[in-house]
């Protein structure tokens, strides 16, 4: 087939963004560079304001950031106060991320399917949304005596109050997804021969897989801020109770140290979904971060 | 007319009705139709004549209000895939190669690894997208997503082409190319080709038969054979004066609608 003619001009286009000059390369690690420096210099900055802060006012409530360095250390290694908090970070984080990914999980596991065919199946739609509108906007902490009830004092409830918070972001999000999708491919697909369960799993899904994951990444910033409402239902173990045990003997440095470490597991586990999602949606330019 | 036996396509006064608010549109009045098989044909008319609808009910993506639809005898219930159609906006699967997408048909019907593989590598090549075979769509020209979509519906063994206005979102040169190209296939494969367009040209310039559709409600108003041997010169008279002839009668019945 003659094809040259349409093919030169495509080819050009796609062609200069594969190309990479030097110069184009070293201008790419600059920018990358000035990423890192501005994204870390402001958090650095946000702490020697604190520091300062702390010195000029001379305040005894707060501690200054070399403070909680040192509770930091000690949370992780010990051998500087060695009372019960000393070198137990990994057994906390343990246990928080059991219960953050197991209500996080179960949230997808139940919110994705159930979203695809809700955005799909006009009677379920009408079965459902009016009870789902009645029932999101109660706040999770409001379920909390009810959580307890249900799965007593322990994790289970944890995992529970986690799972509600997870669960209207990702069943929303898809079925926001689904109700978005282009109905030109469903017309091309049924044509193709396509149908039933085949179109859930061949175009349903990875359609509204973008919608998805913008609805799991909301979500799991959901799930590690309930963690410290789901581990004051009386857990001895879990970040979220070492906040809470810092509250109650008035050691603001523990309580920092955990609002630190907290941050720093959604931080890491937000990275690894963008990854996941990056791979996920090469085909979806506009999607990627 | 031609004989019953040789037509693939029949349409019998087939009729469409939108609601639209408290009332309805006509969109299409009684409309008949036979097509014989291999016959290339382009449906052309103003905005609004109902040209897509019929389309549309033909692929089975709409159900006609009365009337009914017949392929090879067999009446039309919903899409198959029998009929395949090609889109303006070429409704590519955004997620899938390629050769993905033009695999897409063959998969569905579960045949063994290999023929799919071999129909897929022929209708790949058949469009001459061998380079681009593992890009995704946003990765092509308007032209290359447009073969995409003629060769996912041939790999699928489609008997009916439909086209809805395929080439109108292209430039003046992808398309003339795009037209040269469709007109190749449809002779090596031999596939009855609808085509929707609503420039007089490129009417003339590819089908064997022009049906020109008039508005308010839909209806064919008249029905032209063309038989320029091809290629077809668009400079020479005889093209001309054909061209003349369809456009006179297009813009007669616009004429009356305006009136």
């Amino acid at each position: 087939m003659s094809d040259h003619a349409t093919t030169l001009p495509d080819g050009g286009e796609t062609s200069a963004a594969h190309l990479k000059s030097p110069r184009r390369r070293s201008r790419q690690r600059l920018e990358t560079l000035r990423a890192i420096v501005l994204g870390a210099g402001f958090p650095i900055l946000l702490i020697l304001i604190w520091d300062r802060a702390v010195a000029i006012t001379g305040t005894r409530l707060i501690p200054s950031p070399y403070q909680v360095a040192v509770m930091m250390y000690d949370f992780t290694f010990g051998g500087i106060y060695d009372d019960a908090f000393s070198g137990t970070i990994l057994i906390h984080v343990w246990k928080s991320m059991q219960r953050v990914y197991g209500g996080f999980l179960l949230a997808a596991l139940i919110g994705i399917p159930l979203g695809m065919m809700i955005g799909r199946i006009k009677v379920l739609r009408q079965l459902l949304d009016p009870t789902i509108s009645l029932l999101r906007p109660i706040p999770v902490t409001a379920w909390l005596p009810l959580s307890m009830i249900f799965f007593g004092l322990g994790p289970n409830a944890a995992i529970f109050l986690v799972f509600l918070g997870a669960f209207y972001p990702i069943l929303l999000n898809t079925m926001f997804g689904v109700r978005s999708i282009d109905p030109r491919l469903f017309e091309a697909a049924s044509m193709l021969g396509c149908s039933g369960t085949g179109m859930f799993r061949q175009i349903v899904l990875p359609a509204s897989l973008p919608a998805i994951f913008s609805g799991l990444r909301i979500a799991h910033g959901f799930a590690w801020i309930l963690i410290v409402v789901g581990e004051m239902t009386g857990v001895p173990t879990g970040l979220g109770s070492v906040v809470m045990d810092g509250r109650t003997l008035s050691r603001t440095d523990l309580v920092i140290t955990g609002m630190i470490v907290i941050g720093a597991c959604g931080f890491v586990t937000d990275r690894i979904i963008v990854a996941i999602s990056n791979r996920l949606l090469s085909w979806s330019p506009q999607h990627r971060e | 007319m031609s004989n019953a036996q040789a037509d693939i396509l029949t349409v019998r006064g087939v009729t469409k009705r939108f609601a639209v608010g408290d009332g309805e549109v006509e969109a299409l009045a009684p409309v008949d139709l036979a097509i014989p098989k291999g016959e290339f044909v382009c449906m052309i008319g103003a905005s609004g004549c109902g040209k897509s609808t019929l389309l549309r009910i033909i692929a089975g993506f709409e159900e006609p209000t009365t009337g009914d639809v017949s392929i090879d005898g067999k009446p039309v219930t919903g899409p198959g895939s029998d009929r395949g159609m090609v889109f303006q906006d070429y409704a590519l699967f955004p997620w899938m190669t390629v050769r993905q997408n033009i695999s897409f048909g063959p998969r569905q019907r579960h045949l063994p690894r290999e023929e799919i593989d071999k129909t897929t590598d022929e209708f790949v090549r058949m469009v001459g997208l061998e380079r681009f075979a593992d890009r995704h769509p946003n990765q092509l020209s308007g032209g290359m997503k447009q073969r995409v979509a003629i060769a996912r519906v041939l790999a699928n063994d489609a008997n009916i082409l439909l086209m809805d206005e395929p080439f109108g979102a292209l430039d003046a040169l992808t398309r003339e190319q795009l037209q040269n190209e469709l007109l190749q296939i449809w002779k090596r494969t031999g596939v009855t080709t609808i085509f929707v367009t609503h420039s007089v040209e490129e009417a003339v310039l590819l089908a064997d038969r022009v049906l020109v559709m008039s508005a308010g409600p839909g209806r064919i108003h008249s029905d032209f054979r063309i038989d320029l041997p091809r290629p077809r010169d668009v400079s020479s008279p005889e093209f001309n004066a054909l061209r003349r002839d369809v456009a006179r009668r297009l813009t007669s019945h616009l004429m009356l609608a305006r009136a």
